[in-house]
């Protein structure tokens, strides 16, 4: 239906229903979820009270799976069914990891996304993450006794196209509606915003397992406008561990001769560096299968052995403050996120580097999915006065294949989303139908040196004389930071077909197919849900125009209602067949049928908001 | 290249306060000048992007979201190109009848050349950080100054066409900028 809620003070759908939103941190090493419950977000625990579930899933050859703590205290012993770090794994192909072999389980080369064998056959990243989010899924299901409504989900700010939509399809393999996708800097400044309820330039510091980002936002009154983002999504906690191992192996000339050894340094490295931050020094201990190593290393030789990748760090600081326009003096408050940050010298770079101390109040582990509950909890209606606005940025630059392999950019980066660029094309040759863009990501000018996103095919253009055509292409960058093209002929005014190839992601049928096998944590019931998903959209479109009626109903002539009453009412009628098929159709009718009154009360609200009534100045 | 957006006019029978087709300054309602209150621009554009931001249409059908989300795309095209002046300006010579053009028009004034060339051959010569620096001061302050004449040609003297010279020599002289601020870069 498309009667806008446009939201004011007491208008919200339905008072008296709250919906179950949550918001979900998918971390590297650990993932969360919380939900909002009596005004307050809180991380959900599982049975044993333990609010981390560590992203660790283990596929056993009886057809089952391990998921969390069993899967991460395996994978020592079962290191080649074990995948641990799986979002390094996201929309990225095998020449884009760099210490695959070094990894205790294997990859399989393939076209696009990289494969993961297991004893269960070869595994998609996504559907690994899929397992997660699953798990996740029912833990707030449990929590609360009832379906949930939908999710927030965080990636890192720096996450690519196809890194983001691999993670939206792993929520949908795993039966979750996605509300948002928002930045993991943004959450956390939800979080650290509305709990200091403060206001201006903050810098969001965020080293988590696998991926770094560094946000700039302004805070006014709960409007966070990102006005620069950078990072490195290759760039986490996992490489300290992986820098301290290799430093231990060649001072002691040890090799790494199996996966369990691979395994074994690897958990060695990472309990060594969490110690590191409690005490000046530790004992590196592992048992390799041809004996142990036992050696001591000190702060000191930890922090020089991974200087430079702190160092890497800071300079992706600096390029964001100028990207913002921005100097250091300018940034009233930095807020450091995830569990790396934990590192004493991180914090005192970071700290010196921006001339204070960082604020730590909020716990790094769980303040991202508590800001994504925070925004979850908003979008799914429950918090009607809630004002929080997110004004987000595109992290990098898109542009499209010309001539000589060039990248022309198209769409520059921290530019605000939504955004849309429009380009016009025509053809080369006689009665040429089709058309074939390539759009890559990145901030260089070769092609060879940017990042593939996908190949677009435009079909179904009029066949004209060669250069008479004037296709005009709409790349339109969404609100979850995802790239949509379309394209229409403007002489013939035809909207072209497209066919969209993606470079390191998912097809729909590769969807379908995982799907239809029965992803099995999911449980996935096709007719209950649809059935269930239909009655659930007719009543969320029967409640919006009963409330834009009592808002608005004086913006239509008596007939003009009379009808909008008459699709309600064939709403409530078609679901007590139930069947999907004729809700479906109901509420598609419903939908249409309210198409002109939306443009009304756009116009109407845009009005008030320009004439002075609601302008707050600043 | 137009980069001008395509929108679908749905809404028929409604007397919109404006249209998106409308011009940038028209969809802000603010007057069709150089001179700006930015505070002003940035409180409306919030103030817009509140009514129509796509999450605040999540819990709507797809015909919603498209029409929310051509309203919110063409709020921020108009954003980005009201806040920046020299986009503004570029925009004000457009709706003026002296459009920019830039790949069609490249030659400029041989004064502004000369001093463009004795700036690269500092810019070579330079060796220390602040030397780069002080040329970027020295060239920021020139830029300044062309702002300022432009500003002039539109607010005051409404002569768009030499308002657009000092907007294509000030698109020439930022791409100088990058270059010294490239080599700041690469120093530190």
């Amino acid at each position: 239906m498309a009667l806008l809620q446009i939201s004011e003070p007491g208008q919200a759908p339905d008072p008296h229903q709250r919906r179950i939103a949550i918001g979900i941190d998918l971390g590297t090493t650990h993932s969360l979820v919380a939900s909002v419950r009596n005004g307050v977000a809180e991380c959900l625990p599982d049975e044993l009270g333990h609010v981390i579930l560590p992203s660790a899933v283990r596929y056993l050859a009886n057809g089952g799976r391990q998921i969390g703590v069993e899967a991460f205290n395996a994978q020592s012993q079962d290191p080649q069914n074990t995948i641990v770090s799986v979002k390094r794994l996201m929309g990225r192909g095998l020449h884009d990891i760099t210490n695959a072999t070094q990894l205790p389980y294997q990859l399989i080369q393939r076209e696009g996304m990289v494969g993961i064998q297991t004893v269960l056959g070869e595994k998609s990243p996504v559907e690994v993450s899929a397992e997660i989010l699953a798990t996740l899924r029912y833990r707030a299901e449990d929590t609360f006794g009832e379906d949930i409504y939908g999710a927030v989900i965080t990636v890192p700010a720096y996450f690519d196209d196809a890194q983001r939509q691999a993670t939206k399809d792993a929520a949908q393999l795993a039966g979750i509606e996605v509300l948002r996708l928002i930045n993991e800097p943004t959450a956390a400044a939800i979080a650290y915003g509305l709990d200091n309820a403060s206001e201006g330039i903050y810098a969001v510091y965020d080293l988590g397992g696998g991926t770094f980002d560094i946000s700039i936002l302004q805070l006014t009154r709960g409007v966070f406008e990102v006005l620069a983002t950078g990072g490195d999504s290759a760039l986490g906690g996992d490489d300290y561990d992986r820098a301290l191992c290799d430093w231990v192996l060649s001072q002691h000339k040890r090799k790494v001769l199996t996966p369990a050894d691979r395994s074994f340094v690897i958990m060695a490295s990472r309990a060594c560096k969490e110690d590191l931050s409690q005490h000046e020094k530790t004992i590196f201990k592992v048992q390799f299968s041809d004996g142990a190593l036992e050696v001591e290393v000190t702060r000191a030789q930890f922090e020089s052995v991974c200087a430079h990748l702190t160092q890497k760090t800071l300079t992706a600081v600096k390029k964001a403050l100028r990207d913002a326009k921005l100097s250091i003096s300018d940034v009233k408050g930095v807020v450091m996120v995830g569990g790396s940050t934990r590192m004493p010298h991180i914090q005192t770079a970071v700290g010196q580097l921006l001339g204070q101390t960082p604020l730590t109040n909020l716990n790094p582990d769980e303040v991202v999915a508590l800001g994504a509950s925070l925004q979850a909890n908003q979008l799914a209606g429950n918090n009607p006065n809630g004002e929080m606005l997110l004004l987000d940025v595109i992290p990098l630059s898109l542009g499209i294949e010309t001539m000589g392999g060039l990248v022309e950019r198209i769409v520059p980066r921290n530019q605000t989303i939504p955004t849309a660029m429009a380009q016009d094309f025509t053809t080369y040759q006689d009665g040429q139908t089709a058309l074939a863009l390539h759009v890559l990501q990145g901030e260089r000018d070769l092609v060879v040196d940017c990042r593939s996103l996908a190949k677009f095919e435009l079909r179904g253009i009029p066949p004209m004389t060669a250069g008479a055509a004037r296709i005009r292409v709409t790349f339109t960058v969404d609100a979850d930071g995802l790239l949509q093209v379309t394209a229409k002929e403007q002489i013939s005014g035809v909207q072209a077909h497209i066919d969209v190839k993606p470079s390191y992601g998912l097809s729909d049928e590769q969807i379908a197919k995982m799907l239809q096998d029965g992803f099995s944590t999911a449980q996935y019931d096709k007719n209950a849900r649809s059935l269930a998903e239909a009655k659930l959209e007719a009543d969320r479109m029967w409640i919006a125009a009963q409330s834009a009626l009592s808002a608005d109903g004086q913006l239509l002539s008596d007939k003009e209602r009379k009808n909008i009453e008459q699709l309600m009412k064939a709403t409530l009628e078609a679901k007590q067949l139930d069947q999907p098929a004729p809700i479906v159709a109901a509420t598609d009718a419903l939908a249409k049928g309210t198409e002109a009154f939306a443009a009304l009360r756009m116009n109407h609200s845009i009005a008030k908001a320009l004439s002075g009534k609601n302008i707050e100045t600043l | 290249m137009v980069n001008r957006l395509e929108f679908e006019v749905t809404a028929d029978h409604a007397p919109p306060l404006f249209q998106l087709a409308d011009n940038d300054f028209q969809v802000f309602q603010l007057p069709e000048q150089f001179a700006i209150s930015l505070v002003e621009l940035d409180g409306r554009w919030k103030n817009l992007q509140r009514q129509t931001h796509p999450d605040q249409f999540v819990r709507q059908d797809i015909s919603s979201q498209r029409l929310a989300m051509q309203w919110t795309v063409r709020i921020n095209e108009a954003y980005q190109r009201l806040k920046d002046p020299l986009k503004r300006a570029a925009y004000l010579c457009e709706l003026r009848g002296a459009p920019i053009e830039a790949e069609n028009n490249t030659a400029m004034p041989a004064a502004f050349l000369m001093q463009q060339m004795q700036w690269r051959e500092d810019l070579d010569d330079a060796s220390t950080i602040e030397a780069i620096e002080q040329l970027h001061t020295q060239v920021m302050q020139s830029r300044s100054q062309l702002l300022n004449d432009c500003a002039q040609d539109l607010d005051q003297h409404n002569h768009p066409q030499s308002a657009m010279q000092h907007v294509r020599a000030l698109m020439f002289l930022d791409r100088f900028i990058q270059d010294i601020e490239k080599r700041i870069d690469a120093m530190t």
